[in-house]
């Protein structure tokens, strides 16, 4: 006998349990294959979850999902080599229900994800990995996966399988990333006691603290440091552009260990005990390292087809947002008895181009361009502002002025002034 | 400042289920990292450490570590060198809290 299913979802990451779920809440016959031993066993986030593209599909989530705790205050730091300066961002209002934002541990909440999937009715299948896809001529078939008698048929095949987007490659739908397009993160949990953690953060109950740090700690390479908070650990990581990497012939846990040592961020996790050591790709080439989304009986979605926004460290939301776009185009061309070829699936395109993901994807197309070329605001601009405000703030009998012309004299010697002027507009340009 | 890290030390608190005798990366032709190659970026960028640069020259993976995340593969990107698949089904890392 043939096996053969509405829809095969590959993987179960918050793009595929979006499509999954979807899809089986909308009556088609889902077949879900994740190669972890369970859901959020080969994932990896930093992680925040936004709740708006979650409360979309899964209106109640809040009523029992694992969340850690909601986001009352953003911190920005630029970091020099022993100082910050930066903005905080904290308001009440980020207090009130519903919350927009969450701390989260990833393989409790996929867990927790795809209970809600199998409920709905989507066959989930775990470890096993699906190793290549099945083709008549150029249209997807089905899949085949590492198990005996492995081969799987459906009408459409969802590729949630994640950065590497290896399925997708392997049947020569794009080619294979390139460094500049991915950053490479890296990232620890330590765990400490709760009232400690609210104490060292200045919180309450679940409330939580979110740090993004840019600056000297990525060694000049395009990249941002991160910690937050959960309820009884704190997350801390660094992702810098794999290119920037290879250039520099920079080992990454080198470089997470000396931004754990830093003098602004090591009291915040001393300490704690590290439970886990985790590594993982994010694909922000942007808008225009995207691959083709749709083709015939297949789309991709989440990571795998680069749905990452790098100035907001937006990517979860995009993943669920995508899940969910491919899945109702699918139920809607099943409704209307239309099948699954490529001219029709292009309605996937067209959904994603009128929603918040292709519009901030677009509006950010240059920005990875700009610092890919124009290492200096990882590397001077931190340097500078540091030194401008430690001579404003230190009193030493020098009068205001001059040390406001010391600092003006300091970034026309490092930049120029073409250097500092062309930098602004070169921003003001990227993120207009 | 600099700082002496030991990988194994933060791999040690992963969890894993090695598949023995069935690595799932691999070189495809050792001649080329030996030969072709000059900057060698799988072994300083690797997160696991699973590459090594032995002191005859020759360039060394052991995946048990991996983390999967595809950097070796990817910054190998002049030689294309390496041949990277997913462990089987229910092997290689299992993220605790991932």
């Amino acid at each position: 006998m043939v096996e053969k299913f509405d829809v095969i979802v590959v993987g179960a990451g918050p793009s595929g349990n979006s499509a999954a779920l979807r899809l089986a809440q909308a009556g088609l016959s889902v077949l879900q294959l994740e190669r972890g031993e369970t859901s959020g066993s080969k994932n990896v986030q930093g992680a925040i979850l936004y709740a708006d593209a979650l409360e979309k599909l899964i209106p109640d989530f809040r009523e029992d999902a694992p969340l850690e705790r909601h986001i009352i205050e953003q911190r920005m730091w630029v970091l020099d080599d022993d100082s910050y300066i930066g903005s905080h961002y904290r308001s009440d209002a980020f207090n009130k229900q519903p919350y927009n934002r969450y701390t989260m541990i990833r393989s409790q909440f996929d867990k927790w994800f795809s209970e809600r999937v199998q409920k709905a009715g989507a066959l989930v299948i775990c470890e096993t990995t699906v190793t290549n896809l099945l083709l008549d001529n150029q249209r997807v078939i089905g899949v085949q996966t590492d198990r005996q008698g492995g081969e799987i048929y459906a009408d459409a095949v969802i590729l949630a399988d994640g950065v590497n987007s290896l399925l997708a490659k392997k049947a020569g739908f794009h080619p294979e990333l390139q460094p500049k397009d991915v950053a490479l993160a890296v990232k620890e949990i330590h765990f400490l006691p709760q009232e400690l953690i609210e104490q060292r953060f200045n919180v309450k109950d679940d409330e939580g603290v979110v740090i993004e740090m840019v600056g000297k700690i990525t060694k000049g390479m395009m990249g941002t440091g991160f910690l937050y908070t959960n309820r009884e650990s704190v997350t801390i990581g660094v992702g810098c552009m794999l290119s920037d990497f290879k250039k520099q012939n920079t080992t990454p846990y080198a470089l997470l260990e000396q931004m754990k040592a830093h003098p602004a961020i090591q009291p915040l996790i001393q300490g704690g005990e590290m439970k886990e050591y985790t590594a993982h790709l994010i694909p922000e080439g942007g808008y225009n390292a995207m691959p083709d989304l749709y083709g015939d009986g297949w789309m991709i979605v989440g990571d795998a087809g680069m749905f990452v926004n790098a100035v907001h460290r937006e990517g979860s939301n995009l993943a669920m947002t995508t899940g969910m776009h491919a899945a109702d185009t699918l139920i809607e061309l099943r409704k209307e008895g239309k099948e699954f070829s490529k001219t029709n699936l292009k309605r996937y395109q067209s959904k994603l181009d009128e929603s918040f993901v292709m519009k901030d994807l677009k509006k950010y197309k240059d920005m990875p361009d700009v610092f890919h070329t124009n290492p200096q605001f990882f590397n001077d601009y931190p340097e500078m502002l540091s030194k401008a405000a430690r001579t404003m703030l230190t009193v030493d009998g020098v009068d205001k002025k001059t040390k406001e012309k010391e600092i003006r004299h300091d970034f026309r010697r490092r930049r120029s002034l073409f250097g500092l002027v062309g930098d602004a507009f070169k921003l003001w340009r990227a993120f207009e | 400042m600099s700082v002496v890290v030991k990988v194994e030390e933060k791999l040690f608190q992963n969890r894993y289920k090695v598949d023995s005798g069935r690595p799932h990366i691999s070189i495809i032709e050792e001649d080329k990292c030996r030969n072709a190659c000059q900057s060698h970026a799988c072994t300083v960028c690797c997160p696991a450490g699973c590459w090594t640069m032995e002191g005859n020259g020759n360039v060394t993976v052991i995946s048990d570590g991996c983390l999967e995340c595809g950097t070796c593969r990817i910054i190998c990107d002049e030689h294309h060198n390496v041949s990277w698949e997913y462990p089987r089904g229910g092997y290689g890392i299992l993220f605790k809290f991932g």
